[in-house]
């Protein structure tokens, strides 16, 4: 009689097996090696369950490059932990072999080379290729289909048709639920109509109508599955009405409500669930805190931060998932039951390799029907890179740099403010800059760009203030995202030290000076979540800015300083 | 669109226009010390004690004009036994008293919700007076921030 204890003891060691091989056996392939669809999808089936997790998708329903970061550090008790291992540090402790495959998917070094060998991931044609092979060998009444959220937001399509493309395509994948976070930037309204009406559940156990504060969506729901049932409890990012504009949905209040999924979890043990999941945008560290405090989660599928890992990390009893943004990869969980608890859990992270796996038919008509009305805008070139254009990375991005330079040069600012934003897609050196890469860097529903003045001191404060919503070294204080992009202006920062006194040494790029804390700047910024702010759209900035100037080099950028990682 | 970038188009309300507006007040703000004297004005140098309240505020606030802030002290509300009072005091705003709250036995509990306008990052204070005359108290710290920036 093997006791939960040693079942789960005996799991984690299987999972540590697993982690060792990188993703399996492909792992183990040679580098270079390219893996073929039956690489991709191969498992060994175990239980009658079998979740299927895809998260921050944001609007990609097209192959496309996305590079890892290569800075991501980890504060206080996640300093040097999963995720914020980066490139050899992360193959390292994954066990992935430079240059292979899976080096590609989750490490950014050498990405340029790379990306040439292995291609474009994602693609919502060729998720559903695996989604539909899974449901064909398991059976339909055995999966159920788990999405994060950030799915609605991303792309100029996802943007004019207020989320109408997404809704469709998720839900021909046979969606059964998802939780939200940049949903809500398309209005209450609009949010409450999908809801209302889609084909799956939009859950969230932490919104709250202001008055009278009662739940605004469903907390959870039950399914069975494989003759289980499994409760999925929803937790809607936390932070969003202070990370995005509040103004959007005024009635609604989040927060993390750490009390409250711990009586979702008592109702649905006692509805008789034997699985319960926590389908959640809190982020990756806010998850991992949280797993320690409430108890009785068996699996937390972790979205908002972006963090793609081919092991489960476990903290007690509860194993948390990880599965990468935009649709460049889709986990795979099976599940054993045993006496009304989960006895053992199998986990493939599926690298969505596109040139890989054959599109599926009906999915890539639907797709190409729901681009059509913006086909041609898309496809339009703007100008060329020459640069590898990227987002990710806690200080900086390429693609940043572009839009800082964008809103200098257009905007006649002497500093830009672009927001730490972790979507878009990634350029190659060669490629063409259309106005669908742009948009897809871009498209919110706020994207006016401002301009302003300000003084030294207040650019301080406003870099002090974004430090400690990323640095600050309880999980429960951090509301994702990166540091705030600076165009024109240098700095210094501690990320060790506490809020006000991390940022140092500003320095005005251009004359070189220290920048005066009394002195006012004419500064350009976007995504201001204040009501009624003015300017141009920030896509308009950029793609004057790059139709200028046709071929866009990046140089690298060593303007921010960091100690105390 | 470059017609429509000029210098004029410009220096409108734009991002950071509150947050600009809530460094730029210089208005004179209470702290620590404004809220012990206003205890001590009520309660004279009693010892406070800690335990039996429950404060319940976010550990950031939202919005922060409406800040909610749930309280409720463990008493059994009897007529030998009851919480006389409740005061809530704020140690970064102009002024530090944010309510007063006064209950008899016939209240059933002693609890109390309401919402309260922060200025800054600040402390949020809770003495319980109860029939006994002992006083209890609790802390609690609220964030308050620029916002933006989510991933």
């Amino acid at each position: 009689m093997i006791s939960r204890r040693e079942f789960l003891q005996a799991t984690a060691a299987a999972a540590a097996i697993a982690t060792a091989s990188g993703l399996g056996p492909l792992g183990r392939a040679a580098a270079q090696q390219k893996l073929s669809q039956a690489d991709i999808l191969r498992f060994d089936p175990l239980g009658t369950v079998t979740l299927l997790y895809v998260t921050d998708i944001h609007a990609q329903l097209m192959p496309l490059h996305f590079r890892e970061p290569s800075v991501n550090l980890g504060v206080g008790p996640a300093k040097g932990q999963p995720p914020h291992l980066v490139d050899a540090e992360f193959r390292a402790h994954f066990k992935i072999a430079a240059g292979s495959a899976d080096a590609f998917a989750l490490t950014s070094d050498d990405f340029t080379s790379l990306a040439k060998t292995y291609g474009r991931m994602g693609g919502l044609d060729r998720v559903a290729t695996l989604a539909k092979a899974i449901r064909a060998e398991r059976g339909d009444d055995k999966v159920l289909l788990l999405d994060g959220g950030d799915t609605w937001q991303g792309s100029w399509s996802s943007l004019q048709s207020k989320g109408q493309d997404m809704v469709e395509v998720m839900s021909a994948l046979k969606t059964d639920a998802m939780v939200g976070h940049w949903e809500f930037t398309l209005g209450a309204e609009r949010v409450k109509e999908i809801a209302e009406s889609a084909s799956f559940a939009f859950l969230a156990q932490n919104i709250r109508d202001k008055e009278w504060n009662e739940p605004v969506f469903p907390p959870r729901k039950v399914f069975e599955r494989g003759g289980v049932k499994i409760a999925v409890i929803g937790q809607a990012l936390p932070r969003t009405a202070i990370a995005n504009p509040r103004w959007m949905f005024p009635d609604w209040e989040f927060g993390i409500r750490e009390e409250e999924i711990q009586k979702q979890v008592e109702e649905a043990r006692a509805e008789g669930a034997a699985i319960v999941v926590l389908l959640s945008h809190d982020g990756f560290d806010v998850d991992k805190k949280l797993a320690s405090r409430v108890k009785g989660l068996d699996i937390i599928l972790t979205a908002h931060t972006h963090d793609a890992m081919p092991g489960m990390i476990r903290v007690g009893d509860t194993v948390l998932v990880a599965s990468g943004s935009h649709g460049k990869f889709l986990s795979r969980l099976d599940i054993a039951v045993k006496d009304g608890k989960v006895s053992d859990i199998r986990f493939k992270l599926m690298p969505v390799f596109s040139d890989a796996i054959a599109p599926d038919a009906e999915m890539a008509a639907l797709i190409r029907k729901v681009r059509e009305p913006y086909a041609a805008d898309l496809a339009r070139e703007i100008g060329r890179t020459e640069s590898l254009l990227y987002r990710r990375g806690n200080f900086n991005g390429s693609f940043d740099d572009l839009i800082c330079d964008a809103m200098l040069s257009q905007r006649d600012a002497e500093i830009a403010l672009s927001p730490g934003f972790r979507w878009g897609g990634s350029l190659l050196p060669g490629d063409a800059i259309t106005w669908e890469a742009i948009t897809n860097a871009t498209a919110i529903t706020y994207p006016n760009c401002y301009r302003m003045e300000m003084t030294g001191a207040q650019l301080k404060e406003i870099l002090e203030d974004v430090a400690d919503n990323i640095f600050h070294p309880d999980p429960y204080f951090q509301g994702g995202g990166d540091m705030v992009r600076v165009g024109g202006m240098g700095y210094a920062i501690d990320v060790g030290k506490p809020m006000g006194s991390r940022i140092s040494g500003l320095t005005h790029l251009k004359s070189g000076q220290p920048i005066e804390a009394a002195k006012k700047y004419v500064v350009s910024g976007w995504a201001s979540v204040n009501e009624g702010t003015q300017g141009p759209p920030i896509w308009d900035v950029v793609r004057d800015h790059v139709a200028a100037t046709k071929t866009i080099t990046i140089k690298p950028n060593d303007a921010v300083k960091v100690t105390g990682a | 669109m470059s017609s429509g970038l000029t210098r004029r188009s410009t220096i409108t309300a734009g991002a950071i226009a509150a947050f600009a507006s809530l460094l730029g007040s210089r208005l004179a703000f209470a702290d620590e010390k404004a809220v012990e004297a206003e205890i001590k004005k009520l309660y004279g140098d009693k010892k406070l004690g800690e335990g039996k309240i429950k404060l319940d505020v976010p550990e950031i606030a939202e919005n922060g004009l409406v800040v909610p802030v749930n309280v409720e002290v463990e008493s059994p509300m009897t007529e030998a036994d009851y919480v006389k009072a409740v005061h809530i005091y704020a140690d970064g705003n102009p002024l530090p008293g944010i309510v007063s709250y006064t209950f008899t036995p016939a209240c059933g509990k002693a609890s109390a919700a309401t919402r309260m306008r922060l200025a800054q990052t600040q402390n949020i204070i809770c003495v319980a007076e109860m029939s006994n005359g002992s006083l209890h108290m609790a802390k609690a710290n609220i964030k308050v921030t620029i916002g933006g920036c989510g991933g």
